[in-house]
C-alpha cells in the first residue's frame, strides 16, 4: 500500500515537472522562456490573461480595429535577441516611424524627419541657432547611447563585493567609462543628475523643440521636465537601436502584440510550453527553495526553478510569503518607487484626422505626433498630477498605427493611439472608475484643439487609467516600467541593493521583469540577462 | 539624355527627392522620398506601385511563333498555355546567357517577351526562314508593377472583368479598369505577392490615378528602384549587367555565364529538340559547371567584431550595393558577391554570389571582404539557398 502511494506521488511529480516555470507571458517572460528553452530546458510559461504579451499586446477591442492597447512603439528591443531567437523568421517586422510632428495651438507646427536639412529649415523658423546645433546634439547623443549600450548587456556587479567576479566586472565597467573620454563623461554625468529641461536648455532655446524633446524625459515616470533625474529617462529613451541606428523608433507590424507573438513562436519552436488563462496564486517554497507554483484554481505545477517576470512588489510581496524573505529586502521592496503616472486613450476613427496645422494626408501622419508645445506646458500638466489630479491639458504622444500598418484597421478607417500623461494612480478626489470618462473627455478636448474634426470621426473610445492598467495586466499602480527609472533604483540598485542579479534569497526563484536591470520599455534585456544567469547557475 | 515614360506626369509630381536614374534611356525614380525606407516597407508590408515601363518588350507573331520562341529560350514554351507566363533566359550558340525575361503566351501563336536590353535584332535573326514576325512593342505599352501583400485587395477594388481571385502565379488575365482595357499578369521583380499591368500609354496615367485613389486605405506608396533593388536581392533574382554580363556585351570569355552558372539550371529543358545553345549546355551538364550562383549570409557577430575594432557598430544598413566584393575560403579567393544589401525584413546582411562550384555547397563557411574605415577586412559568412525571402503569399 505504502509503496503504491509512493509510486503514484512520484508519477504525479514526473508528469508535472518542468525545468523552469516562467510566471507572466509578457515580452520579458517570453524572452526568458525562449532563451531557457533554447538551451534545452523544459519550460512552461503561465499567463494570467487569455492573451499573451502582458503590456505588449494587440487586441481587437472594437470589431475590425486592432489596438496596441498599452505599449505602442518599439525602439529599445535588443537586436541581439532578434538575432539569437531569429525573430524575423517567426514574424517580427519593425516598420519605421518616420517623423515627429509637434502641432501648436496657433496653427503652426514643428516637423522633423529623416530629411535632415528639411528638419533644420523647420527648426530655423523658431531658432536659427537651434537648427545649427541640432546635429551636434544628435552627435553627442550617439556617444551617450553607445556608452549605455554596454550597460544594457551586462549583469550589474555588486560594488561592495570583493568577489573576483564582481571585481572583474567593476574593472571592465570602470575601463569602459574611462574610455569614453572627458567630454562624454561630463555629458553622461549631466544626464545622470540633471532635469531634462535643464539639460536641453544647455543646447536649445525654442519652446516647441525643447518641449517635445523633454517629453522623452518624463514618459512613464512621475517626474516633470524640471524634476532632477528626468534627463536620465531622456537617455533611457535614446538608447534604442534599430538596424545599428541609435535612437530609431519603430512600429511592430501587427502592433506590439506582433512582437510578443513572434517571441512566443520562437519559444515554442524550442519546445517551450505556453499556457494562457493560468493565473498563478503562489510560488511553492520548501526549505528556502522553490518547488513550483500553485495556480489560482488550486492546481500545483512542479518545477526545479521558477522565474517571475512580474514587478518587484508582486514578485516579493505577493507571489511568496514575505516572511520567507530577509527583512532588509522586504523593507526595500515596500519602499520601491512604482508610481502610476500615465494613461492610454485608444480611438477607432471613421476617417483620417485633419490637423489644423497640416490638413489632409501626409508623412506627418506616419510618425509620432507630440502634444508638447513647450516645457511649461508639460510642467503645468505635471503640477496638477503632483497634487492628485490628472492633467486637464495633458502631454499626449500620438501615433496612428493604421497609417504605418494598414492591417490595423479596415481600409480608409484608422486607429489612433494616445499615450497620456499625467494620470496619477492615486486621485485626490473620487476614483478612476468614476472619473475615467472625465479623463477621456480631457484628452479628446485637448486633441480637438489641434485636430478640429476629431469629435466627428470617433467611432469608439477606449480609456485606460493607471488603475485600469493595473487591473488588466497586473502592473502595480499601472507603472509602465515596473518601477520608476530613478537613479536610486537602477543598475545594481534595481530592484534592491544586493538583489540586482536576477536571483532572490529563495533558492531557484528568479526575477526577470522590467523591475530588474536595465529597466522598463520593450527591451527584452531583463528577460535575456536573467536567462543567461540562470543557465550559468545551472552549470555550477 | 533620358526621356520621360508615359507615367512621368505622375511620377515627376511625386518625386520629392528629385533622385532620377537612367533606366534604359528613361527617367526612373530612384526614390520618391528622401530615403527609400518607407518605399521598401511598402513592398513588404502594404503595396508598392512601380513604373517599370522602361522594360523592353517584343511581340512574336505568325504561324511559326511557337517554333521561334522555342528556338530562342531555354525553356519549352510549348508547355506554356495561353494565359500563362514563363520566366526564361536565352543564350548564344555557346550556351552563354544573353538576357532573361518573361514570356507571356497571349494567343496560340502570339507571344510577348520582356527583356532588360534591346533584343530585336537577335530575335529577328533567330527567326530567319520561319514564318514569324518579331516586333518591338516597347513604346506601345506602359507597364506598372503593383507589388506587396495588399496588391490583390487593391486590384479587386479597381478592376472588373478579371478573375483575380483565381489568377495564379505566373498567369495573366485581360481586365478592365473603368472602361480602360488592360492586361494583368501575376508577375514581378520583388518576390512578393504582386502583379504587372500592361497598358496603352495613352491611358496609363488614368490607371495610376485609379490605383492610388483606391490604394490609399491599403498603404500604397510610389516606389523607386532603390527600394526595388533590395527586394529583388532578397528574392534572389539576378540582374543583367550586375550579377552577370550579357554574352553579347562580354569582352572576354570569362565574363560570360551559362544558365547553370546563374542558378537557372531549372530553366534549361535539354529534352527540347533544339534551342540556341542546347549542344553546349548539354555538354556542360555532362561536364559540370565551373561556377554556381548562391546566396551568402554574413555572420553578424563577425561583422560586429570587425567594426568594434574601430569602436563602431556595423555600418551596413542602407541601400543595396552593386559593387562586387571578393569571397574567400581559407584565404583563397573562390568567387565574388555581385549584389549585396542589409535585408530590413530578415535583419541580415545578404548577397548574391558567384562561387566556384566545388566550394558552393550549401552551408559551407566562406569569408567576404568588407571595408571597415577604409581598411579591407574579412567577415565570416555562410552559403545559403536562394531566395532569402520567399513568403507563401507570393504563390498563394
Amino acid at each position: 500500500m505504502r509503496s503504491s502511494f509512493q509510486s503514484e506521488s512520484l508519477h504525479r511529480t514526473m508528469v508535472n515537472k518542468y525545468d523552469a516555470i516562467v510566471i507572466g507571458g509578457g515580452h520579458n517572460g517570453l524572452v526568458n522562456a525562449a532563451y531557457l528553452a533554447r538551451a534545452g530546458l523544459k519550460v512552461l510559461v503561465l499567463e494570467r490573461r487569455p492573451v499573451l504579451g502582458g503590456a505588449s499586446v494587440t487586441e481587437e477591442v472594437f470589431p475590425g480595429f486592432r489596438f496596441s492597447v498599452f505599449s505602442y512603439v518599439v525602439s529599445l528591443f535588443r537586436p541581439e535577441i532578434v538575432r539569437d531567437l531569429n525573430l524575423p523568421a517567426h514574424g517580427l517586422t519593425i516598420l519605421p516611424l518616420e517623423s515627429t510632428l509637434t502641432p501648436l495651438s496657433n496653427g503652426d507646427r514643428l516637423y522633423r524627419d529623416s530629411d535632415h536639412y528639411r528638419s533644420m529649415r523647420d527648426i530655423a523658423r523658431f531658432s536659427r541657432r537651434d537648427a545649427d546645433i541640432y546635429e551636434d546634439y544628435s552627435h553627442a547623443m550617439y556617444f551617450m547611447a553607445k556608452a549605455v549600450k554596454y550597460i544594457l548587456g551586462i549583469v550589474p556587479p555588486d560594488p561592495t563585493s570583493l568577489h573576483p567576479g564582481d571585481l572583474g566586472s567593476l574593472y571592465r565597467l570602470a575601463k569602459h567609462f574611462l574610455g569614453l573620454g572627458e567630454e562624454q563623461l561630463y555629458t553622461l554625468t549631466r544626464l545622470m543628475t540633471m532635469s531634462s529641461a535643464d539639460f536641453l536648455e544647455r543646447w536649445f532655446e525654442s519652446e516647441p523643440l525643447k518641449g517635445t524633446m523633454s517629453a522623452s524625459g518624463i514618459i512613464g515616470t512621475f517626474l516633470g521636465p524640471r524634476s532632477p533625474g528626468s534627463a536620465y529617462v531622456l537617455l533611457h529613451h535614446y538608447m534604442g537601436e534599430i538596424d545599428g541606428v541609435f535612437r530609431a523608433w519603430g512600429f511592430s507590424k501587427g502592433g506590439t502584440g506582433g512582437l510578443s507573438q513572434a517571441i512566443a513562436r520562437a519559444a515554442q519552436s524550442f519546445s517551450a510550453e505556453i499556457r494562457t488563462d493560468a493565473p498563478v496564486a503562489q510560488v511553492i517554497v520548501r526549505h528556502a527553495k522553490t518547488a513550483g507554483v500553485v495556480l489560482e484554481n488550486g492546481d500545483e505545477i512542479f518545477a526545479n526553478r521558477v522565474i517571475s517576470s512580474l514587478d518587484p512588489k508582486q514578485t516579493f510581496l505577493k507571489l511568496v510569503d514575505p516572511r520567507q524573505l530577509p527583512d532588509d529586502l522586504v523593507s526595500a521592496i515596500r519602499k520601491f518607487n512604482i508610481h502610476g503616472s500615465s494613461g492610454k486613450v485608444n480611438l477607432a476613427l471613421d476617417a483620417l484626422p485633419q490637423f489644423a496645422c497640416w490638413p489632409g494626408p501626409g508623412p506627418h501622419l506616419r510618425g509620432a505626433i507630440s502634444i508638447s508645445p513647450s516645457i511649461d506646458y508639460i510642467e503645468r500638466a505635471f503640477d496638477q498630477a503632483k497634487y492628485g489630479d490628472f492633467s486637464h491639458q495633458p502631454y499626449i504622444d500620438i501615433v496612428i498605427p493604421s497609417m504605418i500598418d494598414p492591417d490595423m484597421a479596415p481600409p480608409g478607417k484608422h486607429v489612433l493611439s494616445c499615450f497620456v500623461q499625467y494620470a496619477p494612480y492615486h486621485l485626490n478626489e473620487g476614483n478612476w472608475e468614476a472619473r475615467r470618462d472625465e479623463f477621456g473627455e480631457a484628452v479628446v478636448d485637448t486633441l480637438a484643439e489641434y485636430i478640429p474634426n476629431i469629435r466627428n470621426i470617433i467611432l469608439y473610445r477606449q480609456v485606460l487609467s493607471p488603475w485600469d492598467i493595473e487591473q488588466t495586466v497586473g502592473l502595480t499602480e499601472g507603472n509602465i516600467f515596473q518601477g520608476e527609472l530613478s537613479l536610486w533604483q537602477l543598475f545594481f540598485l534595481r530592484p534592491a541593493a544586493g538583489y540586482a542579479r536576477f536571483r532572490t534569497p529563495i533558492q531557484n526563484y528568479y526575477q526577470c521583469g522590467s523591475g530588474t536591470h536595465p529597466g522598463g520599455g520593450i527591451t527584452g534585456a531583463p528577460g535575456r540577462l536573467a536567462a543567461l544567469e540562470i543557465l550559468k547557475d545551472l552549470k555550477q | 539624355m533620358p526621356i520621360p515614360t508615359p507615367l512621368h506626369p505622375r511620377t515627376a509630381a511625386l518625386c520629392e527627392s528629385q533622385e532620377w536614374r537612367n533606366w534604359a534611356g528613361y527617367l526612373a525614380a530612384g526614390t520618391y522620398e528622401p530615403t527609400h525606407e518607407r518605399e521598401y516597407y511598402a513592398i513588404r508590408n502594404a503595396a508598392a506601385l512601380i513604373d517599370v515601363s522602361p522594360l523592353f518588350k517584343y511581340e512574336v507573331n505568325g504561324s511559326d511563333a511557337l517554333r521561334l520562341v522555342n528556338r530562342i529560350i531555354t525553356r519549352n514554351v510549348a508547355r506554356c498555355a495561353v494565359g500563362q507566363v514563363m520566366y526564361s533566359p536565352w543564350c548564344d550558340d555557346l550556351g552563354m546567357v544573353i538576357d532573361d525575361g518573361t514570356i507571356a503566351r497571349l494567343e496560340e501563336n502570339r507571344f510577348r517577351i520582356t527583356a532588360a536590353e534591346p533584343n530585336l535584332a537577335w530575335f529577328q535573326d533567330c527567326g530567319v526562314g520561319l514564318n514569324a514576325q518579331v516586333r518591338d512593342v516597347s513604346e506601345e505599352l506602359a507597364t506598372l508593377a503593383l507589388q506587396g501583400p495588399n496588391a490583390r485587395s487593391i486590384l479587386l477594388k479597381v478592376v472588373n472583368d478579371a478573375n483575380l481571385e483565381g489568377l495564379r502565379y505566373y498567369r495573366f488575365s485581360p481586365g478592365n479598369m473603368g472602361g480602360i482595357p488592360l492586361l494583368i499578369s501575376r508577375t514581378g521583380y520583388t518576390g512578393d505577392l504582386g502583379y504587372e499591368l500592361w497598358i496603352d500609354p495613352q491611358t496609363a496615367v488614368k490607371v495610376w490615378d485609379k490605383i492610388f485613389e483606391e490604394g490609399e486605405g491599403f498603404g500604397i506608396a510610389p516606389v523607386g528602384i532603390v527600394a526595388l533593388d533590395i527586394a529583388r536581392i532578397e528574392a534572389g533574382l539576378v540582374m543583367l549587367q550586375v550579377d552577370y554580363i550579357s554574352a553579347r556585351k562580354a569582352l572576354i570569355e570569362e565574363q560570360k555565364s551559362s544558365p547553370f552558372e546563374l542558378g537557372l539550371g531549372w530553366t534549361v529543358d535539354l529534352k527540347k529538340e533544339y534551342f540556341i545553345g542546347r549542344k553546349a549546355l548539354l555538354a556542360e551538364k555532362r561536364r559540370g559547371s565551373q561556377w554556381n550562383l548562391v546566396g551568402v549570409e554574413v555572420d553578424w557577430t563577425s561583422l560586429e567584431r570587425e567594426f568594434s575594432g574601430v569602436n563602431l557598430v556595423p555600418q551596413v544598413v542602407g541601400r543595396a550595393s552593386r559593387s562586387a566584393v571578393p569571397v574567400y575560403r581559407d584565404d583563397w579567393q573562390i568567387g565574388h558577391v555581385s549584389s549585396h544589401t542589409f535585408s530590413p525584413i530578415l535583419k541580415k546582411y545578404i548577397g548574391i554570389a558567384t562561387i566556384e562550384s566545388r566550394y558552393a555547397e550549401l552551408g559551407s563557411p566562406v569569408e567576404i571582404e568588407i571595408t571597415v574605415e577604409y581598411v579591407r577586412r574579412k567577415a565570416r559568412a555562410t552559403i545559403v539557398r536562394l531566395p532569402f525571402f520567399d513568403p507563401p503569399r507570393k504563390r498563394a
